[in-house]
This record gives structure tokens, sequence and C-alpha cells, in this order.
């Protein structure tokens, strides 16, 4: 049924933004499901609109901002019916109607309008010169009045008009904008912002009317003045209208589809005719209506899943953020930042370096930030309003940025657009900032995962990932941040690892496969990068019944050793709690001679590493440490990894308590476990702390009166200090808080997610509460802690070495000799 | 002329996983997909030589074990926008045994 004659027929009206990014996104998902035609009222492919602000400005071209040539219609074998306009729609025939009168039939329709500018009902709004500015033909027309005449009118003084403004400057103008009110960006800025950013465009030339009401435009055949309610009349050569834009719903209205503002749709992007979708700036979801990119994208992706007959994707939303392309004024504003009873605000203004900072809180989150001067942190105050992180612990230091949380200095304290080209951006992978920048505007990349597969950059250890974005919005020129909301675990699939999480549990899928075919997975078995984790959202959900995958677990999980540069393996013996024997040491030394074993080194966490061994040593090396009674240090694993400790009271004159023997303890109990990222435990005799508990995932500080558990620390690529959890009276009560912790973590964090980003994510308050506060509660996490441990702890290099587990892995299948 | 060596049943080679097979001039990766077709490529990545056998399977690619290259097993070409090609070598599975047919000097240039 599928044959090109009787494919179903997908028709788009509207050749712009949104509607492409769907046909691009359902081409990806169901390549050759649909014969689909477009129509778009402009003679142009599809182009990047917001982009059209640096062209007026004259920063770029029109060629530099087209998305899709013509010639990409027709690899796709999609029609491309350029400069044609649909006047209506026929739904009991189920077609579309050309203003031509040609009808063309669909099975479904897709309606992507977007808006019209508004043009305000004042005397001679029709006059010659007065236009909106909404797509090329406009901007055509503002150059070319810039090269006949010198004075601009622009009405509105929002976004857009004030990109408007600045480009008409940018080519010589004298530019006026008028605003009704007395705050420039009055949905995007408070007072202050705006008044900041009025007197920086002041001083560079622009002239502002404000608050100022115009009532006429005066001119016979061509505008040539503008008269306003005070009576004053200023001359104008030019008027831009840019008080706004209302969604395009003529077309949908007169089809007799339910419209409100713009046209209703369901959280499928559905019309009240389910024949019918609709997205981008004509739609209305759940009463809210967007005029920026990134909501439209989120559509879009829902809107081709269900196209695809993938139908479980939902929309449900989203939260936006602004930035001004003025080239030089950094401003940048996400969220809600009305005032509110329920509100509270932490503002920053230093007027001498022309910055103010006001972030927005409500119930410990943040819920609206602008920025003004420095604008380096919107992107992170943004991630942190869209994930809802708690922001409670931060929040002294919160208006100074990321760079002030202890970010290792990774996290950009230089502007980007000050750095040049050869600055690296990313040290993992050694990018530098032009080859970003050339990838995003060679390959037109929009989102970040588009600039981490085309550049590596941000793809390892992600600490540059706020670097990144900026460079990203910076060469876009507008606001791309189009992270979704929820983010799927990777692109085989659109859903979150919560989803994944919750699907596991509430349905009782005990399979990689069985997972997969219930979500919809969209490849026939995952990646590198979901089989991990949905191998670990099992294992942690059934213990004792899953059956580990081996073939869904990095090489390092599969083969117990670290894999190395070489292809060789290192090989770490649990010490436990840092504390050592003479037989054991021996027993090194010989497997190190024995073996040739290259490099023998002191770990940075209180062990020994032995580097360079071959794979298919590997098991004769764990059977000789086996026998000298040591056991696989987990040192690959994401699982518990160090229990370091002091010396404690056993030998040091300050300690308190006996530390050492704790460490041993907890190590003891909790080996073997696997969590979702690694675990580093350590136990301090005392608050001179020379374990260094507190940058630890779970720190045990010993003092006089008992034991004080701190959690929620790191010092690798991000260097944190831990978060207090309780006071313990006893070891045995220490354990007890510490395995439930941990237990909770098993099962809320998600795979790759560092103890103190789960903390970050779902706040400490809710992590007290449960580990802490209810003892019931308490109580039941351990039990289900020490349930699963039964069966992790059996050592993996005895079984490897002794009973001969996965002995294919470790010898070749064949040995040839060849000429 | 292709010439054929048997180097092994089917069932040695773990699904969605691979075995090394040793030759003088080098180690060849044979792989296995969840519908056991088999495919063979030079044990080296074509990034910085890492051992793709120790790569995770999935579809008809694995992904480098030390840097998260995806190689397609059928042409050993690197998937975009990585690039990079790693030696393809024939293969066939009959009656449940793997059948090789090691490529030499045809992209490498002999030493
Ligand atoms: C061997 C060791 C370095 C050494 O020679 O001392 C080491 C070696 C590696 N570390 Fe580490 N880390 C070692 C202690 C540390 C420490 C110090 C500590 O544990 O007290 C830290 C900082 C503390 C922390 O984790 O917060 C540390 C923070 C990291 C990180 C950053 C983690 C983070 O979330 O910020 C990574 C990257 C990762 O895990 O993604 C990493 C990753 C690695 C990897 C696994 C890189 C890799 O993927 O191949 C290295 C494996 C080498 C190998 O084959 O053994 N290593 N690494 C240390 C082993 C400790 C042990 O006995 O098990
Ligand atoms: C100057 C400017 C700057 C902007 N800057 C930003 C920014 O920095 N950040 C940001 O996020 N957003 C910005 N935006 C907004 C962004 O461009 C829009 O939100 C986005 O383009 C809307 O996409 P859409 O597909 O809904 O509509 P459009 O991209 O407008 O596409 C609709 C298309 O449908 C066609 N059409 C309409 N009716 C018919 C019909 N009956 N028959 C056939 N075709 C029809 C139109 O010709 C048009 O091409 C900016 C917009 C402008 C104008
Ligand atoms: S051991 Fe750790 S710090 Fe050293 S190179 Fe490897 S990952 Fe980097
Ligand atoms: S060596 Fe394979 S990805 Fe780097």
């Amino acid at each position: 049924m599928l044959d090109k004659v009787n494919k179903p027929k997908l028709v788009v009206i509207g050749n712009g933004m949104a509607g492409i990014r769907t046909v691009e996104l359902l081409l990806d998902r169901a390549p050759h499901l649909y014969d689909i035609t477009v129509f778009g009222s402009e003679p142009y492919g599809n182009y990047n609109r917001i982009l059209l602000s640096p062209v007026l400005a004259g920063e770029k071209t029109v060629n530099d901002i087209m998305l899709n040539t013509e010639q990409w219609y027709e690899d796709n074998g999609i029609t491309l019916r350029k400069g044609e306009m649909i006047e209506m729609i026929d739904r009991r025939t189920c077609e579309v109607v050309t203003r031509e009168g040609a009808r063309v039939p669909y099975d479904r329709l897709l309606i992507a309008t977007g808006s019209n500018p508004i043009m305000l009902p004042l005397p001679g709004k029709d006059l010659r010169g007065v236009i909106g500015f909404r797509d090329i033909q406009d901007v055509e027309h503002m150059v070319q009045a810039s090269t006949s005449f010198k004075n601009a009118v622009v009405i509105g003084g929002g976004l857009l008009g004030l990109e408007a403004a600045n480009g008409l400057m940018k080519r010589g103008m004298n530019v006026t904008v008028v605003h009704l009110l007395d705050t420039l960006m009055e949905r995007q800025l408070d007072q202050v912002a705006g008044g900041l950013l009025r007197k920086s465009l002041e001083e560079r030339g622009m002239v502002f009317k404000m608050p100022a009401q115009t009532e006429a435009i005066l001119g016979e055949d061509r505008v040539t003045g503008v008269r306003f309610a005070d009576g004053e009349e200023i001359p104008a050569d030019l008027v831009v209208m840019a008080v706004g834009i209302r969604p395009n719903i003529e077309l949908a209205r007169k089809a007799g589809l339910y419209c409100e503002r713009g046209i209703v749709v369901s959280d499928t992007m559905q019309t009240y005719d389910g024949r019918i979708y609709a997205v981008g700036e004509c739609v209305q979801h759940r009463r809210q209506t967007y005029g920026l990119v990134a909501p439209l994208f989120d559509q879009a992706k829902v809107c081709a899943n269900h196209l695809a007959m993938k139908g479980f994707a939902t929309y449900d939303g989203s939260v936006v953020s602004t930035k001004l392309k003025v080239t030089g004024i950094d401003l940048f504003s996400a969220g809600d930042f009305a005032p509110g009873p329920d509100k509270e605000e932490i503002v920053m203004q230093d007027a001498s370096r022309g910055v103010y900072k006001r972030i927005i809180l409500r119930d410990k989150k943040i819920v609206g930030a602008v920025l003004y001067g420095d604008t380096i942190d919107g992107p992170w105050y943004f991630q942190h309003l869209r994930d809802g992180t708690d922001v409670s612990q931060m929040r002294e230091r919160l208006v100074f940025g990321a760079a002030n949380l202890g970010d290792g200095g990774h996290s950009g304290k230089n502007s980007v657009a000050a750095m040049s080209d050869d600055a690296e951006i990313c040290g993992c992978n050694g990018v530098c900032k032009g080859t970003i920048v050339k990838a995003i505007s060679e390959k037109k990349l929009f989102t970040i995962d588009d600039v981490r597969a085309h550049t590596k950059a941000s793809s390892s250890c992600g600490s540059c990932t706020g670097l990144v974005e900026q460079v990203l919005a910076f060469t876009l020129g507008g606001d791309y941040s189009a992270a979704p909301k929820v983010k799927p675990m990777c692109a085989c699939t659109d859903h979150s690892h919560d989803d994944a999480r919750r699907v596991i549990v509430e349905n009782g899928l005990k399979t990689i496969p069985d997972v997969m075919k219930f979500m919809d997975w969209k490849t026939p078995n995952g990646c590198h990068s979901c089989r991990p984790a949905l191998n670990y959202y099992l294992l942690a959900t059934w213990p004792g019944e899953y059956r580990d995958d081996q073939q869904s677990r990095y090489i390092n999980e599969r083969v117990h050793a670290n894999i190395q540069k070489d292809g060789t393996y290192s090989v770490v013996p649990r010490m436990w709690g840092g504390v050592t024997t003479p037989d054991e040491l021996r027993a090194i030394a010989d497997v190190a001679d024995k073996f040739k074993i290259p490099t023998v080194k002191v770990t940075g966490g209180q062990r020994i590493d032995l580097l360079g061994v071959k794979k298919e040593d590997l098991p004769a090396v764990w059977a000789d440490l086996n026998n000298a009674g040591m056991v696989s240090g987990h040192a690959y694993a994401k699982g518990l990894r160090t229990v370091k400790t002091c010396v404690g009271s056993e030998w040091c004159r300050f300690g308190t308590q006996d530390s050492t023997g704790l460490g041993i303890k907890l190590e003891k109990f909790m080996w073997g476990s696997w969590t979702p990222a690694k675990v580093k435990l350590a136990v301090s005799g005392c608050p001179r702390n020379c374990a260094e508990a507190t940058c630890k995932d779970v720190g045990v500080v010993c003092v006089d009166s008992g034991f004080e558990i701190h959690f929620a620390g790191a010092a690798g690529l991000h260097i944190k200090g831990t978060e207090f959890l309780a006071k313990a009276a006893t070891e045995e009560e220490t354990l007890e808080i510490i395995a439930a912790l941990t237990q909770l973590y098993r099962e809320q964090g998600w795979y790759l997610e560092r103890m103190y980003k789960w903390c970050d994510r779902v706040g400490l308050d809710a992590i007290r509460k449960q580990v802490v506060d209810d003892v019931a509660n308490r109580k039941a996490l351990f039990s289900r802690f020490a349930h699963s441990q039964q069966f992790s702890q059996s050592d993996p290099w005895a079984a490897r070495a002794q009973r001969g587990v996965d002995r294919n892995e470790f010898t070749p299948l064949a040995e040839l000799e060849l000429a | 002329m292709t010439k054929w060596i048997e180097i092994g049943a089917l069932n040695d080679i773990p699904v969605l996983g691979s075995r090394v097979v040793r030759t003088a001039s080098g180690d060849i990766a044979v792989f296995r997909t969840s519908e056991d077709e088999v495919f063979a490529l030079d044990d080296r990545c074509p990034h910085k030589g890492g051992p793709l056998s120790q790569g995770i399977v999935h579809n008809k690619r694995v992904t480098c074990p030390l840097h998260n290259f995806v190689i397609e097993l059928r042409s050993g070409m690197a998937v975009a926008p990585d690039e990079g090609c790693t030696r393809a070598h024939p293969t066939k599975v009959e009656n449940g045994m793997v059948w090789l047919s090691v490529q030499t000097a045809a992209v490498v240039p002999a030493e």
C-alpha cells in the first residue's frame, strides 16, 4: 500500500520555520511514509526568519540565511509549490484550494502559516513606505528605502522594533523609536534593565519618543511624517510597524476549525479535525501562543512523531528565553518576572560596569531571570529554570553565576563573543571556537546536539556545554536554546530517563528488548548510550531477577578492568579503606613481575593500579591476586569505587573515632553495588578531614559525639563541597543512613548522573526527608539495599579467573597464519 | 580470487558482540548482529586506533570504546559527521560456521 502512487498524501501549508522543521523530523523518523507537498506563499525555499535582523543590519546576506535549497526538496521527493497561496481548505473533500483555483487532495494536512505583523488601524496606514517587519520582502523594502531616504520611524519598542531600528540605523538612517509604554521590551525586561538598554541605544544615536501614542501617519502618496497624540509631528520617509504579531488563522477559521487567538490544538498538535495538524506561531496550545522558535521546534518534534504514527510523544508547553540581536548589547531574559507575593527576587546592580541581574525565585526554584550587560550565565539560569532545580542551597551565590559555584573553571568566565577563533572551547576534544562557528554556519546546525555530533565539542565531559551554547546563540544570532523541557535519553527515543524508569516499574518490564518495544524505540537495538542505561535501570529495579546483559555494558564493566589508550587494561584490586598488608604488596609485586606489567601506580583513591595488562592475561592476573585474598576494586564501575579513610583514633593524636574501621565496614557492606554513576566515599577521623570527606559522594566526618554524614560532593569536572545530611550517634546508624541514601539514589538517579547532580535535581530537602526524617522509609530503603547486595557481592574476578565465566571474552576466536 | 577460511562457530560470537581473530598483520574483529549477520573489520578505529572489538554493537554498527566513534560494520566507514574508514573483510555463515576472507594489500599498501 505504500508504493509511490498509493502513499498517503501530506500537504503542508506554510514553508516557514515550524512547518519545514516538522517535515525534516518526519523524514528522519519515517522517510518514505508520505507523498509530501509544501505550499509557501513566499517565492523562496525555506529560510531562517530570525536572521532577517542581521540581514537588515548588513551583517549577513539573504543567501546566508537559506535553510533548505530547492534541491533539498527535490532530493527528498517533496513537491515544493513556492509562491502559491492556499485560499481555502475543503474539509468535505479533503482538498486544499490555491488562489488560482487548483485543488490538491490530502490525507493529512499540516497548517503552519505563522503570523502576520499587526498593522495599527491609523489614518495613513496604507501609504507607500509603511510596512511591517516579517519577511525578506520587508527587509528588501527597508534596505531600498535607506538608500534614498533619511528619516525612519519605528513604531514599537519591543524585540522586533529595536532590531529593525538598529538595522536601519546601521544603514545610515535617522531612526526614532516610538513606544506606547515607558519601558522598552516590557514583556521581557523590567524597568531597570529597560532603562539600561535605552541608555546604551541612545548612546549609539537612536532617538526615543516614549511613552507616546501615534495618532496618524501623514502623507499623500508616500509617507512624509507621523503625528502623535500630544500634537507633535516628526518627519518620516519610512514607517515600520512592529507592535506585535497576530496568528495567521484566517484559513483555519474559514474551514470551520476551532480557533481562539490561534488555531486550538491538542497535546499531539492536532486541531479539532484529527486529520489536520497545526504547528508554529499560528497555533494556540493550552491557552498559549508562541512567537519564538524554540517552542515551535518542540511542537514540530511532537507533530512529526505523531505523523510518523509513533503517537506517544506529547507537547506540554515550553518556557522561553529571549536575547536581543543587536551586536554589542548583551541582554537576556527568560521566564516569568512579574512581581508577585509568592516570589522572591535577587537583584545585583553594578552601575559602573553597566551590569544588572535579577533572578526571580518561587518555591526554591528559578522562575525568571533578567540579565543585562553580563549574560554569560543566561543559559545556565535557563537550564535550572527549565529543569526546575531546587536552588536553595546555592542561593547566596546564585547571582554570581555558574563560575562561582566551583565549576573547575570551565564554565566560561570570558564572554565567547570576545574570544578569538583559536580559543579552545572543549578541552577534552580540543575544539576551538572557530571550528564550532564554522560548523554551525556551514552545516546549518541549530541545536547543541547537532554541534556535538559535528564537532565533538561538549560531547565528552560536558563541562563546556554552557560555552558551546553561547557560541551557538552568538553565531546564530537568535535564541536557539531549543533544548526541550524534557530531555530524551538519546537519539533512539523521545523518552526521558524518568519515563524509562517509570515505565519499567509500572509495567513490570524485564528485558531491554521489552522496554524498547513497549516504548517504541526508533532503532532496532538502541545504541551505546541508551542500552547501558536501560541495563542499569533493569538491574536496579529487579535485583536477583534481571539477567545482566553483558553486551549492553561498556567494555570496562564487561571485562572488569579499565581499557587504556593502547587497548591494554589496568587492574586495581580493592584495598579496604586504603589499608594493605605486606602479603598483599608482595602478591602485587609478584604479579607485576610475572606478567611483565609495565607500570605500578598509586591511585588517587588510596590503592594500587597495575597498568598495561594484556587482555588475555587478565584472568591469570586475577587468579594470582585472588589467591592472595584480593578482589576487584571496581575501579571501572558505575558502582562503589573507593572508601578513603584516614588513620583515625587508632593512631592519630586527634582522632575521635575509628575512621579506618568504619571506612572498611562501609566498603565491605557496599562493594559490588551498581549505581547510576560511580560512588566514592571517605571517612575522616576528625574535622581536620585528612580523608577529604567533604568532596565525596558520601563523606563521614567523625566528631567526639558521633558521626556527621555529608553527601553530594565532587572533585572532578566539578568541584563541589558536600551538603550536610545528618548526624548519627553510632556506626550502625551511620551505615544505615548511608545505605538508605545510596538506595534512594539507585532508584531515582539517571544513568551517569553523579550523586551531586541527582541532589540538585530532586532537592536536598526531599532527600533528607526520605532518608533521615522518615525513619520507617529509611529502614525500607536500607532493606532494599541489603536485599540487592545479596546478588551483587560476588567477586567478578574470581568468577572469570576460577569459574570460566565469559571465557570467550578473553581468548581470540581464531589465530590465523597468514602470509 | 577469494580465499575463504573457516574461523569458528557462529555461536562462539555473542549476539550483539564480537570476537577477535589474530593474524600476522593485526587483529580482525568479527561482529555478530541481533539478526545473526556477521561482519569483520580491522580491529583498529580510524580515529586513534581503538580496538573496535571491545565496543558496543548496535544495529549494524559498533561504537568504539575509546571515544565513541560509530563505525558501520558493513563498510568500515565512520558514521557522519565523524570521518574515517577501517578495512572491512568479507564473511559468510554456512551451516553455523563462520568464514572469513582476509583482505590484505587492497586498502593499506603492503609494507
Ligand atoms: C586511576 C585514577 C587516576 C590515578 O592514577 O590516580 C583515575 C583514572 C581515571 N579516572 Fe578518575 N581516576 C582516579 C581518581 C579520581 C579522583 C580522586 C578520588 O577518587 O579521590 C577523582 C575526583 C573525585 C571525584 O570523582 O569527584 C576522579 C575524577 C574522575 C572523573 C570526573 C568525575 C565527575 O563526575 O566529575 C572522571 C570522568 C568520568 O567518570 O566520567 C574520571 C575518569 C577516570 C578514567 C576512568 C577515565 C576513563 O574513562 O578511562 C580513568 C581510568 C584510568 C584507569 O584505567 O585506571 N575520573 N578520578 C584514580 C583511580 C582511583 C581509584 O583507586 O579507583
Ligand atoms: C525579524 C524577526 C526576528 C526574529 N527574531 C527571533 C529570535 O531572535 N528568536 C526567536 O526565537 N524568534 C525570532 N523571531 C520569530 C521567529 O522567526 C518565528 O517565531 C518563526 O519564524 C515562526 O515560524 P512559523 O513556521 O510559525 O511561521 P513562519 O516562519 O512565518 O512561516 C509561515 C509561512 O507560511 C506562509 N503562509 C502563510 N499563509 C499561507 C497560505 N495561506 N498559503 C501558503 N503559505 C502561507 C508564509 O508565507 C510563511 O512563509 C523573529 C521573527 C522576525 C520576523
Ligand atoms: S587519569 Fe583522570 S585526569 Fe588523568 S588523564 Fe585520565 S581521566 Fe584525565
Ligand atoms: S580511537 Fe576510536 S573513537 Fe577514538
